[in-house]
């Protein structure tokens, strides 16, 4: 009994720790995409932001500095793409997809000439990164019987950006659906050429929620750095970011939903790591690809509207041109 | 925005904007090398002679080349149908796979005159398959098909992870990979080929294949402008309503284009598998599959462009990796930045320039345009 809710208690820590970057990121195309804008760039941001804040926090700049660094180059990168689509009109999912590989590339080259570590960066040291905010409570709740683990791995045990990016989730909602500036958003996604006549700009609303995903993203990327890993190596997003998309778009493009479904992968992911190599009764050794693979399955799956159908922003992908 | 006038002459739309945007793509790649402290204009001597200086090198370089005809096609026919396939990569593991399992099966029992237009057409249905799938989803539930192809992307490389390492690995063997395949089952490359002609020409991975390469360009090109097709196929990509009232069935369309689009990427698969490296191993497309992506914009979806294009970046992937041994600074990553910077300036921001030219023609042919608004 014991034995099973450890199992159980460290498979949703790790649920937890594994959806932090998708929680962002899906955030951020959440935000993105409700303005109208597509942000297929997700990956690319993040792990330039991951870059960004192994480099800062290896030369020693505390953790919130390196946060803060990480997240103003996933801005810039994201006031690239606004410029292509927004101002330029140019093709949304090209750009996004040129900020992905301009990303991979980058990070390498430059990872390599600054450490020559094979594009690796130097392990972050302790007092830059972001480490368990209130471990003594942890380690005090952790002997106790049967909830002691339990609160322990899925409560306790977090660091502050566990805490934040599960915070985001609702405050998303809350200013998506609850302000003005929320409204406002999600109505250019739908309808800009209203939001133009109701004189407000266009331009300026889409950039500002394009910097926002941005900003979302270096967060995700600093996460993975400074908290879940102590190093940058190329390509350590790993798709992450494709997986925050799929996340959204099976989400509805709903941060709540999102949210959900980011846990469920996350969930996905955990068990899967767990079962590797560990036989089930009755069904054998189940091949962990195939669950690896269930995100994507379901994703497709629900795109397909077999189950529930998404519901795009009308406007999406496509650049508004003023009326003259 | 300007106002900017609707019809350039054709040469500058056709060239000049293309060559204008290519160039900042490159000074964007070169300030890249300049700011990791190497000099740009030494790096391009280098990468230059490491791509065309011999024969050997030549020969890798259109190696390269064939993969990025190949997906560049493949995304440049989904393109003139409307569509984005980022699904080259997964289309191409699968076209691999395709070859490979036929091999695998028949490489005792057939000669090789029969095995490998088989293991070709198997690869190719396997392409076609793995297109076909997220076309469908698109073109009859709605789905998007660039969120779709990505996911199948992801699909595809786990698919040929698990059978790789559960079905296929020889026991005992450390390496993840099939075993090899029988001595005369492969693409013939071009050292062999050449040498029936009595040219001598070093041993490389370059075969067949790139001939396949050149030949789906004249296809293509043949599809796309001299028949009722592709004619139809890019009416869907220009106006599906428009499409939809001469009777062309737009859904139909795009599953015929990714059928296309996922044959041409398998074909990658097929140089890699039969021609190469001649058992089944991961990884095997390397990224060509987006590298098209480039190719594709870069040489303007058309086969001509495709193939001037494609060797470019062939050249690049070439001369990149000797530029290693040169200035260790240099790592593939590089050209990968490079090919981002290229999506970057000919595709997303492919109109910036618009404006200024239009501007600029303007006044140096000395006819003021009128101005609106």
């Amino acid at each position: 009994m014991d034995e099973l809710i450890v199992v159980v208690a460290s498979v949703l820590g790790a649920t937890l720790r594994i959806a932090v970057p998708l929680v962002l990121c899906a955030l951020a195309g959440v935000f993105s995409e409700r303005a109208g804008v597509i942000d297929i760039g997700l990956e690319g941001k993040m792990l330039a932001a991951a870059f960004a804040a192994a480099c800062l926090g290896a030369i020693g700049w505390p953790a919130m500095a390196a946060l803060a660094g990480a997240v103003l180059v996933a801005m810039s990168l994201g006031l690239v793409h606004a410029w292509a689509c927004i101002t330029h009109r140019g093709d949304q999912i090209v750009s996004g997809v040129a900020l992905n590989v301009i990303a991979a590339g980058l990070t390498a080259v430059l990872g390599l000439v600054w450490f020559s570590q094979g594009g690796r960066t130097p392990d972050v040291a302790a007092a830059s990164r972001f480490t368990s905010m209130i471990a003594g409570a942890a380690a005090a709740v952790r002997s106790w019987p049967l909830v002691g683990p339990l609160l322990a791995e899925v409560l306790l045990d977090h660091n502050a950006l566990v805490w934040l990016a599960f915070a985001l989730v609702p405050a998303s909602w809350w200013l998506l659906y609850r302000t003005r500036f929320g409204l406002r958003l999600r109505a250019v996604g739908e309808n800009p050429a209203m939001v133009d006549a109701a004189g407000i700009s266009v331009t300026r609303l889409r950039y500002g929620a394009v910097l926002l995903a941005g900003m979302l993203c270096g967060i995700a990327g600093s996460y993975l750095t400074l908290a879940q890993n102590a190093s940058f190596s190329p390509g350590m997003t790993a798709g992450r970011g494709f997986m925050a998309l799929a996340a959204m778009v099976f989400g509805q493009w709903h941060p709540l939903r999102a949210g959900v479904a980011c846990l469920l992968f996350g969930f996905l992911d955990a068990v899967a790591i767990r079962l590797q190599g560990v036989p089930l009764p009755g069904i054998g050794s189940v091949p962990v690809e195939l669950i690896q693979a269930l995100p994507y399955a379901l994703t497709v799956v629900l795109l397909a509207g077999f189950f529930g159908r998404a519901q795009a922003p009308r406007a999406l992908g496509r650049a508004y041109v003023k009326e003259r | 925005m300007r106002d900017v006038p609707a019809a350039l002459p054709r040469w500058i739309d056709v060239a000049l904007l293309p060559v204008l945007n290519v160039a900042l793509a490159l000074s964007a790649a070169g300030l890249v090398v300049w700011a990791i402290g190497q000099n740009p204009l030494a790096a391009v001597r280098l990468l230059v002679d490491g791509a065309f200086g011999s024969a050997l090198a030549w020969s890798y370089t259109l190696y390269y080349t064939t993969n990025f005809i190949l997906t560049g096609l493949a995304v440049a026919v989904a393109f003139h149908c409307g569509h984005f396939n980022i699904g080259a990569e997964g289309q191409a593991t699968l076209g691999g796979l395709g070859v490979g399992l036929l091999m695998l099966t028949l490489d005792r029992w057939l000669p090789a005159a029969l095995l490998l237009p088989l293991a070709l057409l198997a690869g190719m249905a396997a392409g076609v398959a793995w297109a076909f799938v997220p076309a469908w989803l698109q073109a009859y539930r709605g789905s998007h098909i660039v969120i779709t192809t990505i996911m199948f992307n992801f699909l595809a490389s786990t698919l040929m992870v698990w059978l790789i390492v559960n079905v296929l690995k020889v026991p005992g063997n450390q390496a993840v990979e099939s075993r090899a395949f029988a001595a005369g089952a492969a693409l013939p490359n071009a050292k062999s080929m050449l040498s029936l002609i009595g040219v001598e020409w070093p041993d490389t991975p370059l075969n067949l294949a790139f001939a396949l390469a050149l030949l789906s360009c004249l296809a293509v090109w043949l599809l796309l402008w001299h028949s009722r097709l592709g004619h139809a196929l890019r009416v869907v990509g220009q106006s599906s309503d428009a499409a939809r009232y001469a009777g062309i069935s737009p859904p139909r369309m795009t599953l015929v284009a990714l059928s296309i689009s996922g044959a041409l990427a398998a074909l990658v698969g097929a140089n890699e598998i039969a021609g190469v490296h001649h058992k089944l191993l991961l990884d095997f497309v390397a990224g060509a599959g987006f590298t098209g992506i480039a190719v594709a914009l870069m040489g303007r979806n058309h086969p001509f462009g495709i193939a001037l294009a494609a060797l470019l970046f062939g050249a690049l992937a070439q001369g990149g990796s000797e530029l290693v041994f040169e200035m260790p600074a240099f790592t593939r990553d590089m050209s990968v930045a490079v090919q981002g910077f290229v999506v970057l300036f000919c595709g997303a921001l492919s109109q910036m320039l618009r404006a200024p030219v239009a501007r600029a023609h303007a006044r140096l042919s000395g006819r003021p345009r009128r101005r609106h608004g």
